[in-house]
């Protein structure tokens, strides 16, 4: 394939020269759940793919032996851009709710502000995994019901999911960037009100 | 997205591109460290590392210069090694891993504004 460095660099809106942070919120949700839709809903750029490779760092930190059967194993997620302001970026990644995704969450999502669990009411049991992972590695999270078609409201899914009542539980359409954005506010709404009360507690 | 997988890579690439190494100092660099080209590609250099450089004009995060390169984070991470080794490239990690644990109520009202915004 002939690439240039036009090509390389593309048409993509660059970062700005004075960016110095970088900030993520991870999407997890199943196969086909509109992950990738929603990053683009918002993002500034064209959804971005690529993928890592699970060294065995990773499965000693995460355990078990479910992985040996490979030496090589890839995960391939997606992503997309928000410039918020001069100085910082935020990275929104589309990730796999997959069990192997889950060894590379320390590899490549430690220290992400949050996670918007992406749901299926037509196949609730996808992300039980997923909400077990987030609360194993502590990483705070909402839930938002993608909405493809008439289904169970919004208390019967937080009943199925068994999720704490502090945990928000909310409608989306993924293809919507209002829509998408509204799930991003309320994740970012209840890191500050989490915020709050962890600076309560020390006081 | 049709993309290629590392499976189907042709084997001796990663191994090249590489020069052998199969692990960074991860703690080098988050997925999301922004980095920052200090020069301009010269000849005989090898290509990842000019065309790093040439994406690395204005501050690009690792997990980008992987899917322009099409190249696995971790391998990325070796390149980037030998060009901060080199005083090539400069780093500006992510507020998360240089003060982790806590985050600035600040910087989560940013985030708020910035998305209502837009």
């Amino acid at each position: 394939m002939h690439s240039t460095t036009s090509d390389l660099v593309g048409a993509d809106r660059l970062a700005p020269p004075s960016a110095v942070d970088a900030l993520k919120i991870v999407i997890v949700g199943g196969f086909g759940v509109g992950k990738t839709t929603m990053v683009g809903a918002v993002s500034e750029i064209r959804p971005l793919s690529t993928e890592e490779i699970m060294t065995e760092a990773s499965v000693g930190v995460d355990d078990i032996g479910r992985v040996r059967e490979k030496a090589t194993t890839t995960v391939a997620f997606d992503f997309g851009r928000i410039t918020l302001n001069a100085g910082t970026m935020l990275y929104l990644f589309g990730a796999p709710g997959q069990q192997r995704f889950w060894f590379i969450w320390d590899q490549l999502f430690a220290g992400s502000l949050g996670a918007v669990v992406l749901v299926d009411t037509r196949r609730l049991a996808d992300c039980f995994y997923s909400i077990d992972r987030l609360e194993h590695h502590r990483m705070p999270f909402v839930v938002a019901v993608n909405r493809f078609a008439e289904g169970p409201g919004l208390p019967a899914v937080r009943e199925a999911l068994d999720l704490a009542p502090e945990v928000p539980l909310i409608d989306c359409d993924a293809r919507r960037r209002e829509s998408c954005k509204q799930v991003l506010i309320t994740l970012v709404e209840h890191l500050a009100h989490l915020n709050t009360f962890a600076r309560e507690d020390i006081a | 997205m049709i993309r290629r997988s590392v499976d189907r890579e042709d084997p001796d690439r990663l191994y090249t591109v590489t020069g052998g190494r199969t692990r960074a100092d991860d703690a080098a660099f988050d997925s999301v460290s922004l980095i920052v080209g200090e020069c301009e590609p010269t000849p005989g250099m090898q290509s990842e590392h000019a065309r790093i450089l040439l994406l690395a004009r204005r501050p690009i995060a690792v997990v980008e210069l992987s899917a322009k390169l099409r190249l696995p984070v971790s391998v990325v991470k070796i390149l980037l090694r030998d060009l901060l080794d080199t005083g090539r490239i400069t780093v500006r990690h992510p507020s998360s891993m240089t003060r982790p644990g806590k985050i600035d109520p600040g910087t989560l009202k940013q985030v708020l504004v910035a998305l209502h915004n837009l």
